[in-house]
């Protein structure tokens, strides 16, 4: 796997998620879970503003400094017994990684959750040589079992229902248990638990690393990071380049924005930060370690108008609030990384061509930049995407050039900036017509005449989705 | 060579940030606003205490008060109630001055068995934690606001006490009690400035381990323990 996931076309993969009923219930139900976790989080602070405004200034201030802090934080882990591998790409990534386990020649390796690992196909890579991979994390390892890519950030198997899962289990491994979450869940541990003690080498992602001192830190609720980074003899954490803070002081500010917005809680129940090798004496955790710091395409967003997108901390909170994610579900977006940020990362990182669909998965409501934790612009960003987009397409009727830049100028106004979607949704009510804006004010008429404008809605999508589709057709 | 491939990869990223690579004089901002630490402020360690109480209903952790003196039935009932017959523990040099080697002999000598975790026998150290009911810990910090018991792992305290049993029992002295994680971080922060090396291994740990991967619904117990309980000591 890479970013990419599939190669059905979009227009597919959309009308799937819209098929699948009991995708779109869970999804929806888990949206709300989020949410309302998230928002109970945020009250209870009382100033979530505040939080905001300093995780932003951290990421602004880590990433206009990131040359520097990567020195150090490399430096720190060379200190502490550790190597340090810069891969530019995500070949020369895996390359170093499939060396160290051959040169271990270790049968079996244990995985927690990572996105980066999954961004530059690392499983794929390990299998071809020949090394058993196994996915420690719980929503991982049914997928892994059932060779299904990952649907959500923090819950990657929301796609699924339990009783699939329990013929999973039942398929690959002979379970005969019942399909409660409780006795599944069992299950897993307790076959996981012999991977965990027979594996060679442990690979985790990151979720940051700590310049000052060289810690590199996990954020679980089920221990499997933990046990991956306590058990096997050889450790390999990969970290996208962005994925750092100075100090340990920053570290606070971004766990708490991280577990507070991702999944509504104060701290997850674990968090665990490793340096280097362990120290004399200590008779667990790796005796040998590597940290793999991936660019992948990180270093062309830096500079540009888009460099803010590098703020993210995956904590999926734009996901859990985004409309169009309701209705179609993490599949359709054809990448890793669904949601409002994966519409705006994914062309960033793995180009247009394949992705130009993706700005377009937005009704632009604007939810998802009122909840990113690091004040991320996400739907100012899938505007600009898009006016590139129309700007390289020539067969694009030109009113949709003109409507962009002007929406986009508009967007970027603070008037509009305040507006929530409740608000713009009620602004827009005169206009619409079954959800539909059909003559839309200002600078939308031009587009409007030619395409339909979705609403901010959240009734509607199937007819408007199909509605689209056929002018696409007819085009 | 340890380090490969760096000045390249951040020649790189400096010129794409449109300038030459920094590699000294970065300074931290000010930031303009520091809300963490404006948490539990002025709460004194008694109310601090209540906090804690009351996060544990959430995290689905056992809490329960006791002193010094009492330790030793408060212990002998938490072991009684996880019916814990294997016991692995730190050698923390707190286990004296709190009384616990006086009860982990009563314990031995009433049919349990005690490890204590040992530098020189890595292999019972994993093999004992792995099969044994309850790990048994000290915490170094204690964080109010989200329950959690930080621990500074090292040759005395192995990472696979607070993870490989059934259950984790934290005594946590009322002494190390702080408002959040911002407290703990920053004394790290400081004693890493000071030149003090980092554990190799911090953890934070709330509760016991949990997923909601299957359907959202909340399963307490996957890779790590399956119960919590939390002891808290009078100490001051």
């Amino acid at each position: 796997m890479s970013i990419k996931i599939g190669n059905e076309k979009y227009d597919e993969r959309v009308e799937e998620g819209l098929d699948n009923d009991f995708m779109r219930q869970a999804v929806s139900s888990a949206q709300g879970r989020f949410r309302s976790g998230k928002q109970k989080q945020a009250d209870e602070l009382g100033n979530w503003e505040d939080w905001r405004t300093l995780g932003s200034e951290i990421r602004t201030h880590t990433l206009e400094n990131l040359d520097y802090y990567l020195q150090i934080l490399s430096d720190n882990v060379e200190k502490r017994g550790g190597k340090v591998f810069f891969a530019q790409t995500a070949e020369e990534a895996n390359e170093y990684i499939q060396n160290v386990v051959k040169e271990k020649e270790a049968k079996k390796v244990v995985k927690a959750k990572s996105m980066v690992t999954e961004e530059i196909g690392l499983n794929d890579a390990l299998a071809d040589i020949g090394s058993e991979v196994v996915e420690t994390d719980l929503g991982e390892w049914i997928l892994q079992l059932d060779e299904d890519p990952p649907s959500h950030i923090v819950t990657p198997a929301l796609h699924k229902n339990k009783e699939q899962i329990q013929e999973t289990f039942h398929n690959k491994r002979g379970y005969e248990g019942s399909d409660t979450p409780e006795d599944l869940g069992l299950f897993a541990r307790e076959q996981l638990r012999k991977d965990f003690l027979s594996a060679d080498v442990g690979i985790t992602g990151c979720n940051f690393a700590v310049a000052e001192s060289g810690a590199i830190t996990f954020v679980t609720n089920e221990g499997n990071a933990r046990l991956a980074t306590s058990l096997p003899d050889t450790q390999i954490s990969v970290m996208g380049m962005e994925r750092l803070v100075p100090t340990w002081e920053e570290l606070d500010v971004l766990v708490s924005l991280l577990t507070r917005a991702a999944v509504g809680q104060k701290l997850t129940s674990y968090v665990t930060s490793i340096t280097g090798t362990r120290l004399a004496g200590e008779t667990d955790g790796p005796e040998e370690y590597h940290l793999v710091i991936v660019d992948n395409g990180r270093s062309k967003i830096l500079g540009t108008e888009f460099q803010s997108a590098l703020h993210c901390i995956r904590c999926a909170a734009c996901i859990n609030v985004c409309p169009v994610y309701r209705h179609v579900g993490g599949h359709a977006y054809g990448s890793i990384y669904p949601g409002p940020i994966g519409a705006v990362l994914t062309p960033l990182l793995d180009g247009y061509e394949d992705h130009k669909e993706l700005p377009y998965a937005s009704s632009l409501c604007g939810a998802c930049t009122e909840a990113c934790p690091v004040k991320i612009p996400l739907h100012e960003q899938l505007i600009r995407h898009r006016e590139i987009i129309a700007d390289e397409e020539k067969d694009t009727p030109i009113p949709e050039k003109a409507l962009m830049k002007g929406f986009a100028k508009w967007a970027s106004t603070p008037t509009a900036y305040k507006m929530s979607a409740a608000m713009a949704r009620t602004a827009m009510k005169p206009w619409s017509k079954d959800e539909k804006i059909e003559n839309g004010p200002g600078p939308m008429k031009g587009w409007t005449n030619s395409r339909n404008f979705p609403a901010p809605s959240e009734t509607s999508f199937r007819s408007w989705f199909k509605h689209r589709k056929k002018e696409e057709e007819v085009k | 060579m340890t380090i490969q491939n760096r000045d390249a990869f951040l020649e790189n990223v400096a010129s794409h940030l449109g300038r030459n690579r920094r590699t000294e004089g970065v300074e931290r901002p000010k930031w303009s606003i520091q809300p963490q630490f404006d948490v539990f402020k002025d709460h004194s360690k008694d109310e601090m205490v209540d906090e804690l109480e009351a996060i544990c209903d959430v995290i689905h952790t056992d809490m329960k008060r006791t002193t010094k003196q009492n330790l030793h039935k408060t212990l002998h009932e938490t072991f009684t109630d996880l019916n814990g017959k294997t016991v692995i523990a730190s050698s923390d040099n707190r286990n004296v001055e709190f009384g616990l080697d006086t009860f982990y002999k009563n314990f031995e000598s009433s049919g349990g068995h005690v490890h204590l975790w040992n530098e020189d026998m890595e292999e019972e150290n994993g093999l004992v934690a792995e099969r044994a009911d309850i790990g048994i810990v000290f915490s170094d910090i204690t964080l109010a606001e989200s329950g959690t018991t930080v621990l500074f792992n090292n040759k005395y305290n192995g990472r696979a006490i607070s993870l490989l049993p059934h259950s984790y029992v934290a005594l946590i002295p009322k002494s190390t009690i702080v408002p959040r994680m911002t407290q703990a971080t920053k004394m790290i922060h400081e004693r890493n400035l000071a030149g003090d090396d980092v554990a190799s291994c911090v953890s934070f740990v709330t509760g016991p381990s949990n997923s909601a991967d299957i359907e959202m619904k909340l399963i307490v117990g996957v890779h790590g323990p399956v119960t919590a309980t939390y002891i808290l000591i009078e100490d001051a």
